[in-house]
């Protein structure tokens, strides 16, 4: 069991001069599944890169620790190694190399012991359990894979390094109603085992799959109102014409 | 990899030439070889050439390299061994480095190794001899069979080709002799080392390779220096006929230290039905002006030229490759992979030049440069002349650069910059070296790691 929170303090980013996240704070416990919505750019996928320490994603203040382990300054793999995963809302191709060829060097300098055949057969058993077959191993990494194939492989990601923290940009977007069941089954497992899970997402149709323990509305790069599910209804409803904003 | 130097090692039986370039040169190489007087008569004729021939102006810049100041001839022992324990014991170190006699023992069908300017050792399987397979040191194979030399030597390669082949034919010494008989398949690679080991030397290796209808043979030749401050020169020509339904496979392993200028012409005649296929990673040397040549003669004959090539600080590798179809329903394809680094600057050349002749002629070329940093350059330059009717051509350049966002992707894995290039390397390369011999794709990955850990290390 994972035993550490994510703590998101006072945070202010910046993309070059323009500041897009302004003072947020948000503190996420280990097991606990947030939800964060919010109209196109409001900043969402900016707090993701930010989290995971995009170089053209400047931090001016405030801070982002794993427990007491501040990452403000550290660069993305060593953020990684500490257990924070980002599952890409739009993940970039690379020629030549597989899904497998990925999960094998994920895998040994994350510090993996197994062997290659057992690195295998978890990847196979993980891509059932995404709703893919074995061969999406040797694919082409998302080259060769459909727009719900690049949500699938990412979640499949996750699952394979049961991270400390979680968070996913948009993984919902793309996928069929099996493709959400099978990504609602994936976080609430992730979420039993301790990692603490972020989903970001457009659609309050997700919350038939998910049940997050708080729901976050993010406008103009700040959190403007947190509930419980009822506050995604609401949403559902009435757009985000409320918060100032027309839905898109 | 740690080398020792041998510079300078007393050795009785060794020779070499006094520096520079002239009749005088020319006459003492012949002399020392004991030729035919046809031979010494090419020779001198090459060298009028190659004095009459101005240096290349296009490509890499040449003028560092001191043609007067270059030793032209080292012998470094009396004789050929074809027993590793005959052989100096320095020579034997440095090839036991590159693990030749261990390779021998294991997969290859016939080994040659030379060092300098001449072939040291030679040996060929037992039952390749028997079946007629021919396999000597160029010196040799003229001694032994100036007919069959005399009639092939030079026509594919003429001294006058361009400069370098000229001065390779005015002072050639060393290289492998193959001739494959009709309807011999060799299985496994027959394996040519070279090293140079003196300062500010030349060699000139020359190569002919023949291999009679429906054969087939893989030769595989390795390059290797130790470093030292002043520049060197290795112009080789290799000249491979390849007759009706044969097949060749050439592959080159290029790992000349920084001070080598490697100035090569290759080029095979291709019959009826015949394949040729060059396999080259470049990797080392200073200056490389490589562009292997497939003149495709016969009708249905086939050219694959498989070209990887890595340049790093100080490098300039000049590469490519030309195809001329001939002949009707003729093939080709040229694919091309460079990874610049480091300052490092690759540069690719290709020619596809259909005849009129060479009705339903079908050809490919595509090169692929890749940037690993701002200060490292690609250009390519790839043309297509084309004459014959039916024809189906295409060619593809793209010059990239590691992408910021696949950085980010593989480091939010835990991947660290290095571990991130290094993994983006491979997947570029993937693709021809999955087309590689499997026993060539070994050699050139693990050197290519080698030099990739250099680079950040």
């Amino acid at each position: 069991m994972h035993a550490k929170s994510l703590t998101i303090e006072r945070l202010s980013v910046a993309i070059e001069k323009k500041e897009v996240i302004k003072d947020l704070s948000l503190t996420i416990r280990k097991g606990e599944l947030r939800l964060l919505m919010g109209p196109n750019a409001a900043g969402k996928s900016t707090l993701a890169y930010a989290l995971a320490g995009h170089p053209n994603y400047r931090v001016t203040s405030g801070e982002i620790k794993i427990g007491s382990q501040k990452l403000n300054d550290l660069p993305t793999e060593e953020r990684a190694r500490l257990g924070f995963f980002l599952a890409f809302q739009y993940p970039v191709g690379i020629e030549g190399i597989s899904l497998f060829d990925l999960l094998r060097e994920t895998a040994r300098v994350q510090g993996w012991s197994g062997t290659a055949r057992e690195l295998l057969g978890l990847g196979g058993r993980l891509a059932r359990a995404v709703g893919l077959e074995n061969k999406i191993l040797g694919k082409e990494l998302n080259f060769e894979l459909s727009g719900g194939e690049k949500k699938r492989t990412e979640i499949l990601q996750a699952l394979a390094l049961q991270p400390v923290f979680a968070v996913f940009d948009e993984s919902d977007s793309g996928l069929d109603v099996d493709g959400l069941k099978l990504f609602g089954e994936a976080v609430g497992g992730l979420i039993k085992g301790g990692t603490g899970v972020l989903v970001i997402s457009h659609y309050p149709r997700i919350l038939k799959y998910l049940k997050p323990d708080f729901v976050h509305v993010m406008v103009g790069g700040k959190i403007v109102e947190s509930g419980g599910v009822s506050l995604a209804k609401k949403i559902e409803k009435g757009g985000y014409e409320s918060y100032g904003q027309k839905e898109s | 990899m740690a080398r020792k130097k041998v510079k300078g090692k007393p050795n009785q039986r060794s020779f070499r030439i006094k520096q520079g370039l002239d009749t005088d040169t020319v006459k003492t190489i012949s002399a020392i070889k004991s030729e035919p007087r046809w031979m010494r008569e090419f020779r001198l004729r090459a060298l009028r050439i190659f004095e009459r021939k101005p240096l290349p102006t296009w490509g890499a810049d040449l003028s560092p390299l001191k043609l007067d100041k270059i030793c032209y001839y080292v012998r470094p022992t009396d004789r050929s061994a074809r027993r590793w324990e005959d052989l100096p014991s320095e020579i034997r170190e440095t090839y036991t480095k590159l693990g030749i006699p261990k390779a021998e023992q294991q997969y290859l069908a016939g080994v040659s190794a030379q060092y300098e300017s001449e072939v040291v050792y030679g040996s060929l399987r037992e039952e390749l001899a028997k079946q007629g397979v021919i396999f000597l040191s160029m010196d040799e194979a003229l001694q032994k069979y100036p007919e069959i030399i005399k009639e092939y030597f030079g026509t594919v390669v003429a001294p006058d080709d361009n400069k370098f082949a000229a001065l390779n034919s005015a002072v050639w010494s060393g290289g492998s002799f193959i001739y494959i008989p009709p309807k011999v398949k060799v299985s496994l690679p027959l394996h040519a080392f070279f090293a140079i080991e003196s300062a500010r030397f030349g060699q000139f290796e020359r190569t002919l390779i023949i291999a009679d209808k429906d054969s087939f043979v893989h030769y595989v030749e390795g390059c290797t220096a130790p470093i030292y401050s002043e520049n060197s020169l290795h112009a080789a020509v290799v000249e491979v006929i390849v007759k009706e339904g044969a097949r060749v496979r050439y592959s080159t392993a290029q790992n000349w230290s920084r001070n080598v200028y490697n100035l090569t012409t290759k080029r095979a005649f291709v019959e009826e039905e015949g394949v040729i296929e060059w396999v080259s990673g470049s990797l080392g040397s200073r200056v490389t002006m490589l562009y292997p040549s497939s003149c495709l003669r016969g009708k249905g004959a086939r050219a694959d030229h498989l070209l990887l090539s890595l340049a790093g600080e100080g490098q300039v590798l000049d590469t490519g490759a030309k195809v001329f179809h001939l002949a009707p329903q003729t093939s080709s394809r040229v694919l091309a992979k460079s990874i610049s680094r480091g300052g490092g600057k690759n540069v690719f050349r290709g020619l596809l030049q259909v005849a009129e002749k060479a009705k339903e002629a079908k050809g490919n070329m595509r090169c692929n440069a890749l940037l690993l940093d701002e200060t490292s350059q690609a250009e390519t330059f790839p043309s297509l002349k084309i004459k014959g009717k039916d024809v189906a051509v295409g060619h593809e350049a793209t010059v990239g650069k590691v992408g910021e966002e696949q950085l980010f992707y593989l480091r939010s894995r835990g991947l660290d910059e290095e571990e991130a290039t290094g993994l983006i390397v491979n997947g570029f390369i993937e693709p021809i070296i999955k087309e590689f011999p499997l026993e060539f794709a070994v050699e050139i990955n693990q050197l290519i790691q080698l030099k990739m850990k250099g680079a950040t290390g």
